[in-house]
């Protein structure tokens, strides 16, 4: 199968079209509850990814199951829709199969925090060229409105009307202590910012991890545009040093008055799991290499079973 | 070995830990270096240290397809064996243990006792498996081969080791040697030379190189026995072969990782066992939907739950035809042997391109772990290649922004029902692949208010590119004389051991042929149906307690079998089991023989 790398013959001949965000616009409009935090998200990234001058056919989303994980639907690139917490795993496969292609793997707090949760660890640990954005809305949205794994102590939900009695998880905490080489949070309603996160996450070789707050508007009426509004602040208006390990860990810590938002933790010294891996570094995409056995490769294998 | 056939079955039974491999992977590279036809079968315990293990070794001049029936030679490496296995010990065999620590029992009249003081003829050797080469030597002598073959033999086996382990071994092997020719009988006659060099693989090696032949570039795996052979051999090989190997955190990372490599290209396989393919089904129904060519391979094991994970079943039948949720196409193939199971991948992988599905192939722990001597000539690997319809070539996007798909429809609702596939990175062709119900430009038609028309259509369309596809696999075939008293129809593993007891009942004055069914689906019913009417009494041989082969048959075709023969003890059938089952059937005892499995316990 003779198929042209992105290298040889993906970025064609001719003149560069700069794209904007609205070429990346899907087939069809979200169909997410008016107000919902996630077009804040699906916004930025469109603008990210314009911005950093990518063509849709370069791209792949890949998405579990959820309110949030509709994106790829939205999303003018390549897609998958996959099962529920399977995104990362799925998009490990796509990335070591085609190395070449931009990942972005998005969903929400229940599908990559709950079901995905070990995935997500997993996928932190490889340090894989992933760029994995979770709207976090701390409440399960699509089943109409239960406990998730970030809704806080004693909220109520359909699922605990008397209130929560587990304690909330700490994503920023789980990912930079799993091994993640880029972790941020961002608010939906601070596009700008968002954008800039996003732009870096993608831009960074290794797995890149942006929590992103995204109020439900119809189910969670705790963590809403307002609460956030007055709480939050940037991590670049503090002064911090993301190659801080301990700084981030701290900051990711902080959850009350203020809640920080911002470049947390990024270490440039380590390898990618595609960087490590010999495989890839014999050629090109390994889905695009020749199939079937050498001569000499076959002849070795019957020579060791004689 | 009673027949003219040179026809001989060694037993090494001990502890886990005793390096009961080591010398008979020595005794096996010897025998198929001379041309000799080898099955072997390692009975064991999921224990890593302790435990008993009895390696049953046969080799013979002629091509054989199972185990046997019985051991000529036991090699009592510990007590133990001695206790079990003495009274399995025929006149006319041979007995060998360490007479320094193993006390022998009360053995059958005619059967030769030969102990070794194994101190004595090492010198005192303090080396604890050190009685295994001095049995080396011993079993070489009985057999009338020259030390010098074993002496190679060592040479190669332990040479990465060290001039001084392999000098202290070829010592302690000729002083077996010296002793047993000294002591102890030995064969009436030659051990023949077969016409050629063999190779020798175990099934799961099998099943690794026929994924490296077929072109697999993405293995991933978590470790389950009997299915962990796979993955050893993958990330051995992994780098000269150019294949990423991948040990996921789970088996629904394994799965989904698979999914993932293969719809950005790869051919994607990935192994497991029983319960680790039950975390995969959901994903199976995945590549499903998403239309995704990816192949699973079930090694079964004892079930249910963790069941027993050391021991054969054919108990997943009924798992791989239920896998996941909702109708969707797939193919199912379970492998008759070693080498049919290397055949099979990049047959299925073809298959599978061309039908955009998932395929499950059907091994168990008795290929799978089972050792067996190959006709090198006989490995193709060089297996033809076709990835059905694929798009590769990029194409101008048009439109202003470059950013168009140029109505590229990834699931157009064709004739044949197969919608030519582009792989993400191509441009012109951008589209989401989804798990949810979509139209045929993979628009998500799960949240329309009510579509049944186009729900309809996809289905419809995906079934139909299976059935186009489906005509390319051949129906099974019956063995032997057609108007035989017995059809003995088995799937899977079972069709050596069915091929041997066929022998057997010939030499017992009964006629039986053999129906031994491969594909499971597609399932040939017509062809299947045509063979059973016609046949006097069909038996249905199979490794599980409630029939499951039996009733899938009896779902597809309506014919129900007249007589069963099953076992679900976790060992694997003898050719003596079938025979008697036959047997006890053709005399009116029962419809449903369970044999007793009296031998390696």
């Amino acid at each position: 199968m003779a198929v042209p790398t992105k290298s040889e013959a993906g970025r064609r001949e001719g003149t560069v079209i700069q794209l904007t965000a609205k070429d990346f616009k899907g087939k069809v409009n979200p169909d997410w509850c008016p107000g919902c935090g996630d077009f804040g998200v699906l916004n930025s990234v469109q603008r990210a990814v314009a911005e950093l001058g990518l063509r849709p056919h370069e791209i792949l989303t890949v998405s579990g199951i959820g309110c949030s994980s509709n994106f790829p639907g939205f999303f003018n690139a390549y897609g998958m829709h996959t099962l529920h917490g399977r995104a990362l795993a799925v998009a490990t496969g796509a990335k070591l199969a085609n190395h070449e292609l931009t990942v972005i793997v998005t969903g929400g707090d229940g599908d990559g925090y709950g079901i995905g949760g070990n995935h997500f660890m997993h996928a932190a640990r490889r340090n894989i060229d992933l760029t994995y954005i979770v709207m976090n809305n701390q409440i399960y949205g699509l089943t109409t409105g239960q406990l998730s794994p970030t809704s806080r102590e004693g909220m109520k939900t359909k699922s605990s009307p008397f209130g929560s009695v587990e304690l909330p998880i700490n994503p920023l905490l789980i990912s930079i202590m799993a091994g993640a080489t880029f972790v941020a949070r961002g608010f939906s309603g601070d596009g700008k910012h968002l954008v800039e996160l996003i732009k870096q996450a993608i831009q960074h070789r290794g797995f890149a991890h942006i929590d992103v707050f995204s109020p439900c508007v119809t189910f969670n009426h705790d963590n809403t545009y307002p609460f956030f509004r007055e709480r939050v602040k940037r991590l670049e208006d503090e002064g911090h040093d993301p190659s801080d390990w301990k700084a981030a860990c701290e900051k990711a810590m902080v959850w009350g008055d203020t809640i920080y938002t911002g470049l947390f933790f990024r270490s440039e010294g380590r390898a990618t799991l595609e960087e490590k891996e010999p495989v890839l570094a014999q050629g090109g995409p390994l889905a695009y290499r020749p199939l079937g056995l050498s001569q000499e490769q076959a002849q070795k294998l019957l020579q060791r079973m004689m | 070995m009673e027949s003219a056939r040179f026809d001989f079955v060694i037993g090494i039974g001990g502890a886990a830990g005793q390096g009961i491999a080591t010398p008979g992977n020595i005794l096996a590279r010897t025998f198929v270096r001379r041309g000799l036809h080898l099955c072997a079968y390692n009975a064991h315990q999921s224990i890593i240290r302790g435990g008993h293990i009895l390696l049953a070794l046969r080799v013979a001049e002629h091509e054989i397809h199972s185990h046997g029936d019985n051991l000529d030679l036991l090699l009592c490496l510990n007590q133990d064996t001695m206790n079990r296995h003495l009274r399995h010990m025929r006149p006319g065999t041979w007995v060998l243990f360490n007479s320094d620590d193993i006390v022998p029992g009360d053995a059958a009249e005619g059967v030769h006792m030969c102990p070794m003081p194994v101190k004595a003829l090492t010198n005192d050797s303090r080396n604890k498996v050190i009685q295994n080469t001095v049995a080396l030597g011993a079993i070489v002598s009985i057999l009338g081969l020259d030390f010098a073959t074993l002496e190679a033999a060592l040479q190669r086996e332990l040479g990465r080791k060290g001039k001084e382990v392999v000098e202290e071994n070829v010592q302690a092997a000729r002083g077996g040697f010296d002793h047993a020719q000294a002591h102890f009988p030995s064969l009436d006659r030659p051990v023949p030379t077969g016409a050629k060099p063999l190779a020798v693989w175990s099934g799961n090696e099998a099943l690794a190189m026929g994924g490296a032949a077929a072109g697999v570039r993405f293995y991933c795996a978590y470790p389950m026995s009997p299915s962990t052979g796979i993955l050893h051999w993958m990330a051995a090989n992994a780098r000269d072969l150019g294949i990423m190997v991948r040990q996921a955190e789970d088996e629904l990372a394994v799965a989904n990782m698979t999914i993932g490599a293969a719809h950005a290209g790869c051919r994607a396989m990935c192994a497991t066992s029983g319960g680790g393919f039950a975390l995969m089904t959901e994903a199976i129904g995945m590549a499903g939907m998403m239309e995704v060519p990816v192949v699973f391979i079930n090694v079964q094991r004892a079930g249910p739950s963790t069941g027993v994970p050391t021991k054969t079943e054919q108990g997943d039948l009924w798992q791989a035809l239920g896998a996941s949720q909702g109708d969707y196409e797939r193919f199912i193939v379970a492998p008759k042997n070693a080498l049919d199971a290397f055949n099979t991948i990049p047959e299925l992988f073809n298959l599978v391109d061309k039908c955009q599905c998932p395929g499950i192939l059907l091994s168990d722990l008795l290929i799978s772990e089972g050792t067996f001597s190959v006709d090198p000539d006989a490995i193709n690997m060089f297996p033809p290649i076709d990835r059905g319809e694929l798009i590769t070539q990029p194409r101008s996007a048009d439109g202003a922004n470059g950013a168009d798909t140029n109505g590229y429809l990834r699931y157009q609702d064709t004739e044949t029902g197969i919608s030519p596939r582009a792989l993400p990175g191509l441009e012109g062709y951008v589209y989401v692949a989804a798990t949810d119900e979509h139209d045929e430009d993979g628009v998500l038609i799960s949240d329309e208010f009510t579509n049944p028309h186009k729900r309809r259509k996809m289905v419809e369309k995906r079934a139909r590119k299976l059935q186009h596809v489906a005509k390319e696999v051949p129906p099974p075939a019956l063995e032997g004389p057609a108007d035989a008293e017995v059809t003995l129809v088995g799937w899977g593993s079972t069709y050596g051991v069915i091929k041997e007891a066929i022998d057997q009942l010939k030499e017992r004055g009964v006629t039986a042929n053999h129906l031994p069914i491969k594909w499971i689906i597609p399932f040939h019913s017509e062809e299947v149906s045509a063979i059973l009417n016609k046949a006097k009494r069909v038996i249905v041989v199979e490794n599980n307690y409630s029939g499951q082969f039996a009733r899938y048959l009896r779902s597809e075709t309506g014919f129900a079998a007249h007589g069963h023969i099953r076992k679900y003890d976790g060992e694997p059938f003898m050719p003596h089991h079938i025979v008697e089952g036959v047997l006890a059937q053709l005399a009116g005892e029962t419809t449903r023989f369970v044999p007793e499995h009296e031998f390696i316990v």
